[in-house]
């Protein structure tokens, strides 16, 4: 692990996952899709509806992933200093942003036919939108601070004050009476979903997670990348200002 | 595919808006990937090294402190 510390060591171990992370990821999404549209059956009170979980659920489960490996590495960003931390983080966070939204359009197209009402402001809901405006915010600090080491130590700062949106998020069934149905899956005692929907949803699950990785993985050596390029820039900004000395 | 019911409007949405958001996302990262390669490429052709690759701006080719 110490070894991947050095970027250039990533990004060629990065080169060799990515393309069969990415055919793996393709394989296994063609399976899900698979089990949700022609094997898993409709619910007996949701009918066809049913089918939305498949994709509204891992969107929902890696939108708190992605989230919570943010917070991970803006410890290791603040603590550790580790130099692949804060790229780590940044490169979560459209991923995760666009997860989030995920999560929450489909979620919305369920609720329509099933609640008769595309939102409400009930508190899983409500703590999934202000997972996507902090995504949004970390997203835009970035964008505000040019110096990465800066905007590193400042976004860590949020992404770990923004962690405690993650417990909230995952319990606010259980704390508050909301319209969003409890858990689930992930709960003590089992899953209550029938074991005929279960397999879709694990490998639909399991393929979401693949995408995220692989999408990670690539923004990772983009990100990466991008610090060499400002690197290069500032060398050829002291090349510029000696030449004229 | 099997009868979506009255709500395969719906469903499709769902699914469509995925598939539609995944592929911005990645068609974003492939695009930002391949512009910093093509600028990444014109430093290294004008001779900008970094310097954890083992060269400082000294080592650029032709060009030294003058004072």
């Amino acid at each position: 692990m110490p070894s991947l510390a050095n970027p250039t060591r990533f990004l060629d171990l990065a080169g060799r996952l990515i393309p069969w992370l990415a055919a793996l990821t393709a394989t296994l999404l063609a399976w899900g899709l698979y089990l949700s549209f022609f094997v898993a059956p409709q619910d007996y009170q949701q009918g066809e509806t049913v089918r939305i979980m498949f994709v509204h659920v891992p969107a929902a489960w890696l939108a708190m992933f992605g989230y919570a490996l943010i917070a991970v590495a803006s410890l290791g960003t603040l603590i550790w200093r580790h130099p692949l931390a804060d790229v780590a983080a940044k490169a979560a966070a459209p991923i995760g942003a666009t997860f989030t939204l995920i999560a929450l359009v489909t979620g919305s197209l369920w609720g329509k036919p099933m609640w008769g009402t595309y939102w409400v402001w009930d508190a899983r809901l409500t703590s999934m939108l202000v997972l996507f405006l902090l995504y949004l915010g970390l997203i835009a600090l970035w964008q505000a601070i040019e110096e990465p080491g800066r905007a590193g130590r400042a976004a860590a700062i949020l992404g770990l004050v923004g962690a405690i949106n993650i417990p909230i998020i995952k319990f606010s069934v259980d704390w508050w009476n909301t319209l969003h149905q409890p858990a689930s899956i992930v709960r003590l005692g089992g899953p209550t979903i029938d074991p005929s929907m279960l397999g879709a949803l694990a490998v639909m699950a399991g393929a979401f997670t693949l995408l995220f990785v692989v999408l990670h993985l690539m923004a990772m050596r983009a990100e990466i990348l991008r610090r060499r390029v400002l690197a290069m820039q500032q060398m050829q900004v002291e090349h510029a200002a000696l030449d004229e000395t | 595919m099997p009868d979506l019911g009255p709500h395969a409007t719906f469903i499709l949405a769902a699914y469509g808006f995925t598939f539609a958001a995944v592929a911005a996302l990645a068609s974003f990262i492939v695009a930002d990937d391949r512009k910093l390669r093509r600028r990444l490429a014109d430093l290294e052709a004008k001779g900008i090294r970094r310097r954890s690759a083992g060269a400082g701006p000294a080592a650029k080719p032709g060009r030294g402190r003058k004072s």
